[in-house]
């Protein structure tokens, strides 16, 4: 099959983009988006050009590392469906398909269709994480989870930090992401010592990011390839005001 | 450049710092013998760590969380996507919570004969005791393990074990082990005893006095290129399955941060021993990337099956039931469709050899869960493998509840990798080596959820302890920043990116590393013979030399270049490869994931060679295209008595 594509280019963090028509003549509806822009590639290398950047690695949904904007959908239009598990036989022969980075103040372009990302790791070290130091955990059959708070928890859990919410999001707001991690450690009896510090410094640090406020409009769980539901932000915002109500922290579970 | 069909044999391995005396107490007693360090030093002291999957991520925190300096780098944008994160099925515990027999002997024991008899009994039973406290390690980190409805941690049977040991999270247990190392890690870097380096590659090892004492790195953003120096150096940089090309590894995963230490005078053990993986979704083109998992967990309630009659290519669901063959439980009664790995792959192989493969290309065989789905219900079904349900669905547009999955082997992991003590050392003093990087523990087959145990094993408790008794015993004092292994080291990175950049030829890096890995898959893939492997020991020198002369890499190094990195990868998986297939050639036996064509039993299974080959192969590089120096590890079984692995 034929696509047509117009492809994101800018060479460096400062340097002006712009959309690049392409033409790949020899597709197959068994690739994945992925493959196509590595045929592509190869063709650009063979003639001298530089070839696209992107960001990708485990090519199976789950690193996360994967991030294009195709035809305006972060991960393209394929539902529960990372871009490097997108696959050609979606497109129309002929299609048109354009090929943008993830759109953020927060995630600025490195370049083509790489983009930082590392404002999410900020996050996460602010407070995404249950201080429990290598040696002193207790025997894990002594902390009962009942099944329901567990599943809840892995489902909040399955983020893979990939950023579509932010893309998809008007706002350019974090708070799909931020949300999972809060509410899959908030889920749990381990979470609880640290549960309102943890809120308050990752929900400071997100907005000290330039991330944008959440208004309830609901494109990033669509976005979402790991299918994230749009409660965990309700968790997020109850769990920052019980943490904050009277103006003041509050530091016991 | 002659190709190095030859090779000598020198000393053996002389120390593997193994402890001897009774198994059950030698890590405990090894604990004690370790010298400490003294902790106001520990924050003078810094490590480099190369990597951040399960071994490297929870090294670097809990390192970390000791007091040491720790500098951790990767290659991805973020320490979380390490291909750890890939890992579907589970990890295994010998906490016996199913009360079905199990205990760290009988993990010992299972891991030791998975394995073909070809792995150090002190290193493994280690392994089997620190596998109860991986677990409450990784629940204390709010870890989302599966769980029973009364609230206790649930288990399953998994990949050739009878016991139920394997704890798991859907299908993603390797994304939530490793959240759980990378928000220790984020923790770490929040304290400011971890400074992450991410988005760097290493890309040569320092050595000073025989010490390792430093990497240099290159940015890969802004291309930068520099030496960053410590008082050790650990390398926790995952497998090298991509030298196949297609594998079901991460695209970026590499032998490089390994290959470059290798050059620099580390041993590099059993490169041969490659794990196939038989449940893959097969290859679909030409155009195929990557090659994806389905997980073993998946043959628990999923039955294999060809049809009976060669070029039968009727709808799977129109074949009768007496016009199947279940190759795997007609062969393996005992076991059925959970024998190990390697023998599932090679069973697999052998009915698609006989024109019975199923699928365009008759390469696969069929999974089938319509039994499953029988008995269970779907919904039933839905709840334990709903997501690799829907991935199969997402490649290959095909409904598994309604058509069998077809599958075939594929390339998935690496026994073999730097040879390492009982420390986890290299033969470097100061480099140190955990997780998939190092060779230490799964002998020549690494059964099913083994590798997060190792990789955690490793990360979390093994090198924490050893490195300090390095440390406290080193007496370092500072590399001079003009130290000439500095300069020579950063000259060679400078000269080799230099050259990859300046060749200009005609084909690319991918069309290079494609060709490779159809040799490695052809003649070093699921069936070596003494033929295949001559002729691939011919090819690939041709192959480097035509790289070295014809490779196009476009742009610059000064800045975000992906073609200069794969460039440099190729380069070493095209020395990686030779070795291999030596290593391959050397070894007449078959044992584990290495079959030899010319040692099977008369039912055609892996016959070893006990009295010729029970040693660990450590290989010396001696310069590229130079033949390199064996020296075996003699394997000593004080415990477990080498048999015929038998699943029948």
């Amino acid at each position: 099959m034929k696509l047509k594509l117009k492809v994101w280019r800018q060479s460096g963090p400062d340097e002006k983009g712009r959309l690049v028509d392409y033409v790949v003549d020899n597709a197959d509806e068994d690739m994945s988006f992925l493959e196509l822009i590595d045929v592509l590639n190869e063709k650009l290398i063979l003639e001298g050009e530089e070839p696209v950047a992107f960001d990708q690695d485990c090519r199976e949904g789950i690193c996360g590392s994967c991030d294009m904007v195709v035809n305006g959908y972060a991960h393209g239009p394929q539902k529960a469906t990372t871009v490097c598990q997108l696959h050609l036989r979606h497109f129309k022969d002929g299609e048109t398909v354009t090929v943008e980075p993830w759109r953020s103040v927060a995630f600025p372009v490195l370049k083509d269709l790489v983009v930082d990302r590392s404002a999410l790791d900020r996050i996460i070290a602010a407070g995404g994480y249950i201080s429990a130091p290598t040696g002193s955990a207790p025997e894990a059959a002594s902390t009962p989870v009942p099944k329901p708070n567990a599943d809840r928890a892995f489902t909040a859990a399955a983020c893979i930090q990939c950023g579509a919410c932010v893309a998809a999001c008007p706002n350019g707001s974090a708070s799909l992401f931020l949300g999972s991690k809060i509410a899959h450690l908030a889920e749990l009896p381990q979470g609880q010592p640290e549960r309102w510090e943890r809120v308050v410094n990752m929900v400071e640090q997100h907005d000290a990011e330039g991330f944008g406020g959440c208004t309830n409009i609901g494109q990033c769980t669509v976005a979402c390839p790991k299918e994230i539901p749009l409660d965990v932000i309700a968790t997020l915002n109850r769990e920052y005001l019980l943490a904050t109500t009277g103006g003041r922290r509050r530091h016991i579970a | 450049m002659t190709n190095y069909v030859d090779y000598t044999v020198g000393e053996p391995v002389s120390d593997s710092a193994a402890p001897g005396g009774s198994i059950d107490t030698r890590w405990e007693r090894h604990r004690f013998g370790v010298k400490l360090v003294n902790p106001a030093n520990k924050r003078k002291m810094k490590i480099i760590m190369v990597g951040t999957g399960l071994a490297g991520g929870a090294a670097a925190a809990t390192l970390g969380e000791l007091g040491y300096q720790v500098s951790s780098f990767c290659f991805q944008d973020s320490p979380r996507r390490a291909h750890s994160i890939a890992a579907q099925g589970g990890i295994n515990a010998a906490k016996n919570y199913r009360n079905d027999g199990d205990s760290v002997f009988r993990l010992f024991y299972d891991t030791i004969k998975g394995g073909d008899f070809r792995a150090r009994e002190s290193n493994v039973h280690r392994l089997a005791e620190i596998s109860r406290q991986i677990i409450d390690q990784c629940v204390a980190q709010g870890v989302p393990f599966a769980r029973e409805y009364g609230g206790l941690l649930d288990t399953r049977s998994f990949g050739g074990a009878q016991v139920s040991r394997t704890f798991y999270a859907r299908g993603q247990t390797g994304q939530q082990l490793l959240l759980g190392a990378y928000q220790a890690l984020e923790r770490q870097v929040q304290a400011g005893t971890v400074t992450m380096y991410n988005r760097h590659e290493m890309l040569e090892l320092i050595v000073v006095d025989g010490r390792a004492r430093g990497i240099v790195a290159r940015d890969l953003v802004t291309g930068e290129t520099r030496s960053h120096m410590a008082d050790a150096v650990v390398l926790a940089s995952g497998g090298y399955g991509n030298v196949f090309y297609l594998s079901t590894n991460a695209k970026g995963s590499n032998v490089t941060a390994t290959w470059r230490a290798h050059r620099k005078g580390a041993l590099f053990a059993n490169p041969c021993y490659t794990q196939i993986h038989p449940t893959c979704i097969p290859v679909s083109g030409e155009h195929q990337s990557k090659l994806t998992l389905m997980s073993e967990s998946l043959r628990n309630d999923g039955r294999v099956w060809v049809p009976k009659e060669m070029g039968d290519d009727r709808n799977p669901r129109d074949i009768p039931e007496d016009q199947r063959d279940y190759f795997l439980e007609r062969q393996y009664p005992a076991f059925g469709n959970l024998v190990p790995r390697d023998i599932a792959s090679r069973a697999a192989k052998a009915v698609c050899d006989a024109k019975r493969g199923v699928g365009p290309t008759g390469l696969g065989v069929y999974l089938d869960f319509s039994a499953a789905i029988e008995r269970l219900g779907r919904a039933a079904v839905a709840a334990k493998y709903g997501n690799l349900f829907d991935m199969y669905e997402r490649i290959t547009g095909e409904n598994p509840y309604e058509v069998p999955m077809r599958i075939f082997p594929a390339v998935h992991y690496t026994m073999g990798g730097l040879w390492v003590d009982y420390n986890l050392q290299s033969t470097i003093p100061g480099l140190f080596v955990t997780g998939e990087a190092n060779f230490s523990d799964h002998g020549a087959n690494r059964l099913g959820a083994s590798a997060l145990m190792q990789g955690l094993a490793d990360g979390y408790f093994v090198l924490p302890t050893t490195i300090g008794d390095y440390l406290a015993g080193a007496k370092l004092t500072p590399v001079p920043d003009d130290a000439p292994e500095v300069a020579e080291a950063e000259a060679e990175v400078a000269a080799r990116l230099d050259r990859l950049l300046s060749i200009d030829g005609h084909r690319t890096v991918d069309s290079f590393h494609r060709e490779l890995g159809h040799l490695m898959w052809d003649y070093c893939g699921m069936e070596r013979s003494d033929e295949g492997l001559r002729k691939a020991l011919d090819r690939i020198p041709e192959l480097r030399r035509e790289f070295w002369s014809d490779v196009k890499v476009p742009g610059s190094a000064a800045t975000l270049n992906q073609s200069l990195e794969k460039a440099g990868r190729v380069a070493d998986f095209l020395e990686l490869g030779e070795l291999m297939c030596l290593d391959a050639l050397h070894r007449t036996e078959s044992c584990g994931g290495h079959f030899r064509a010319e040692s099977q039993t008369d039912d055609g299974e892996a016959k070893r060679d006990d009295e010729n080959f029970s040693y660990v192969a450590a290989w010396e590089y001696t310069g590229q295209g130079q033949a390199p120096v064996l020296h075996k590890e003699d394997l000593v079984f004080e415990y477990v008595t080498p048999s015929q692995r038998s699943y029948k």
